[in-house]
């Protein structure tokens, strides 16, 4: 496309009467209620075990720490699940300029999906993990008990079934439509993380090849395919606020994905140091893993640089800056905090301690939660018939926007330090204390934690607030 | 970016490198498959330690501790518990638990029989067979 025609384009997008371009791109509605719906849910329960860190007995026996661990992680893939759905339900008939395959199919779909998954939750509280297994066909294939994969068999047969659905709508979509690169590499990513789906179903009796493919899963996921989904929204949100040519886009992210997975599969060996594999996983995991801030670092850079030479003021500025926030925010999670125990000779005092857990949270929200709530706030207006929201709607969503992410730094600093306190004492220190006293040094640093928690929340509360402040349209 | 560098070099570059990689890393997890029973020649996965993992699966003793590092950060390493406690002393606090004591982290009574105790503590001297390159750094864990 030409700078002339882009420009015209903008100008007209800027003209016309605000709504969603195809009818069938509503059904990405119910999807991302209900993620923001599981979403306070996950942080709920997040709030639960952040209190039973230093109230070691806090709803004990009702809701164990590991049942309540299970339900903040689960929910969290699946509000993302639902996000990556909705997404998916409204970027593919846009790029692929027709109506979605099937409407009909996408709402039936939606229920299936969020009753299995309430069902799942409703599972895991109310009844022993081991009858739950036995009730639900463990026995016949055991599959549970695995972290984030810790699905009833039936459910996991689900979620294949409901993906199958979806990727089946989608792809017969695209395939009568026009194909640009945005929505080629979101199908990719979506079919990626369906087909690495299925080693979830694997689990070997030898406990060194259930934790190899355990990873073709969790990280062939996070620092694979997952990217591939959050650099096509990335780049769908970015052509719209910035109207910026498509062509340059288009490069960025196939370059960043390109760097993504280059760096990213041989990474996976960062988890096989200490599993019982062979040593030289040493070397291949620390190599390519040292890279994979790259392609976060270029996310960075991708998302500043468009927004710099945009050519167009949209009226979304909430949108921009949740963009903007995914740049940075995946690049210092994900890349900086993910560099920090990545190499073997670091990762052998680090792994398994709270800097573990530093990382993951700043990573998870700083690339997964924010881009799906970038595409939920660009798109959002839209679905409900406008181009943006009123300023003062604005203005709500972006205090959200800071407090949750400055709640998120806070936690990860906590738990960073807590990290190297943990290591400190029970790892490098001459007369080396044991898990439980030095978890009882590390009380002050769990509590300042817990507070930030309870800052994210109230953010998620401004943020679930937002939707409901009327204020005046824009003209 | 300079305007030989084009969209579709861009593509090909991700399509060339993902192929390339994704085919390597098949090559380096044959490699390991292979590798692994000399590797692990001294942990000897017994019929009571298979038993063993299903029930330290269907507990989700996972979502407390960690296991070789990996798990929950809430309850200790696990994956030389056999080598710091002992099979008695494992078996003995399984039995005990809940200590009930207030403000203390709790483990949950899991009404394990003696067969399946006994499962347990093979699948955790297993795993303590494991060849981990030397990890954890000490017997803390």
């Amino acid at each position: 496309m030409s700078n002339a025609s882009a420009a015209a384009l903008a100008a007209e997008q800027a003209r016309a009467p605000a709504q969603i371009k195809y009818r069938s791109q509503a059904v990405a509605k119910p999807y991302f209620m209900a993620a923001i719906g599981l979403f306070i849910g996950q942080i709920l329960f997040g709030l639960i075990i952040g209190l039973q860190y230093v109230k070691g007995d806090f709803l004990f026996p009702a809701i164990s720490f590991s049942t309540a661990r299970m339900v903040h992680t689960n929910l969290l893939i699946v509000w993302l699940l639902f996000g990556f759905m909705g997404a998916g339900y409204f970027l593919i008939p846009e790029e692929c300029e027709r109506e979605l395959y099937s409407p009909k199919l996408a709402i039936i779909t939606f229920w299936v999906f969020l009753v299995a998954g309430a069902l799942t939750i409703v599972g895991y509280l109310g009844l022993p993990y081991n009858v739950l297994a036995h009730l639900t066909g463990n026995d016949l294939l055991p599959t549970m008990g695995r972290g984030y994969l810790e699905q009833p068999l039936i459910t996991k047969v689900g979620i294949v079934l409901v993906a199958l659905s979806f990727l089946f709508n989608l792809s017969m979509t695209l395939l009568s439509g026009r194909k640009t690169s945005i929505s080629i590499v979101m199908l990719l990513g979506l079919w990626g993380l369906a087909i690495f789906f299925l080693f979830s179903f694997v689990n070997p009796n030898n406990l060194v090849l259930d934790k190899y493919f355990w990873w073709w899963v969790v990280h062939l996921w996070v620092e694979g395919v997952w990217e591939l989904i959050m650099g096509a929204m990335l780049a769908f949100v970015l052509v719209k606020v910035t109207g910026v040519d498509r062509e340059i886009i288009e490069k960025w992210l196939y370059l960043i994905i390109a760097m993504t997975l280059i760096t990213g599969i041989i990474g996976t060996g960062h988890h096989y140091f200490w599993i019982g594999t062979p040593a030289y996983w040493q070397v291949w995991g620390s190599i390519f893993s040292a890279l994979e801030p790259v392609p976060f670092f270029m996310m960075t850079m991708f998302a500043f640089n468009m927004v710099k030479r945009r050519r167009r003021e949209h009226p979304n500025q909430a949108a921009t800056l949740w963009a903007l926030g995914t740049g940075v925010m995946s690049f210092l999670g994900a890349g900086v905090w993910g560099f920090l125990g990545t190499l073997s000779v670091v990762n052998y005092y680090t792994h398994g301690t709270q800097l573990t857990a530093s990382h993951g949270h700043m990573a998870f929200y700083g690339a997964y939660a924010m881009v799906v709530l970038t595409m939920i706030s660009y798109t959002m207006p839209l679905l409900r018939g406008r181009e943006a929201n009123s300023p003062q709607a604005q203005k709500v969503e972006k205090l959200a926007f800071w407090v949750m992410t400055l709640s998120i730094v806070g936690i990860t600093l906590f738990l960073t330090a807590a990290g190297a306190t943990q290591v400190w004492l029970q790892r490098m220190s001459s007369t080396p204390l044991s898990f439980m006293e030095t978890q009882d040094h590390i009380m002050p640093l769990y509590w300042a934690r817990l507070v930030c928690g309870l800052g994210f929340f109230s953010g998620l509360m401004l943020y679930l607030i937002s939707f409901f402040v009327t204020g005046k349209r824009e003209a | 970016m300079s305007a030989s560098f084009t969209k579709s070099t861009a593509r090909n570059i991700f399509y060339g490198g993902s192929v390339f990689f994704f085919l390597l890393f098949l090559g380096l997890t044959l490699d390991t498959t292979m590798a692994l029973p000399s590797h692990n020649a001294k942990a000897k996965l017994t019929d009571a330690a298979v038993r063993g993992k299903k029930i330290w699966e269907t507990r989700n003793c996972g979502g407390c501790h960690t296991l070789l590092g990996e798990g929950a950060y809430f309850a200790p390493e696990l994956g030389n518990v056999y080598v710091r406690r002992g099979p008695d002393f494992i078996k003995g606090w399984m039995k005990a638990m809940p200590t009930n004591v207030p403000g203390r982290r709790q483990m949950p009574q899991f009404h394990l029989n003696d067969g399946e105790l006994d499962d347990v503590v093979a699948f955790l001297k297993y795993t303590s067979e494991i060849n981990t390159n030397n990890w954890p750094p000490n017997i803390q864990g």
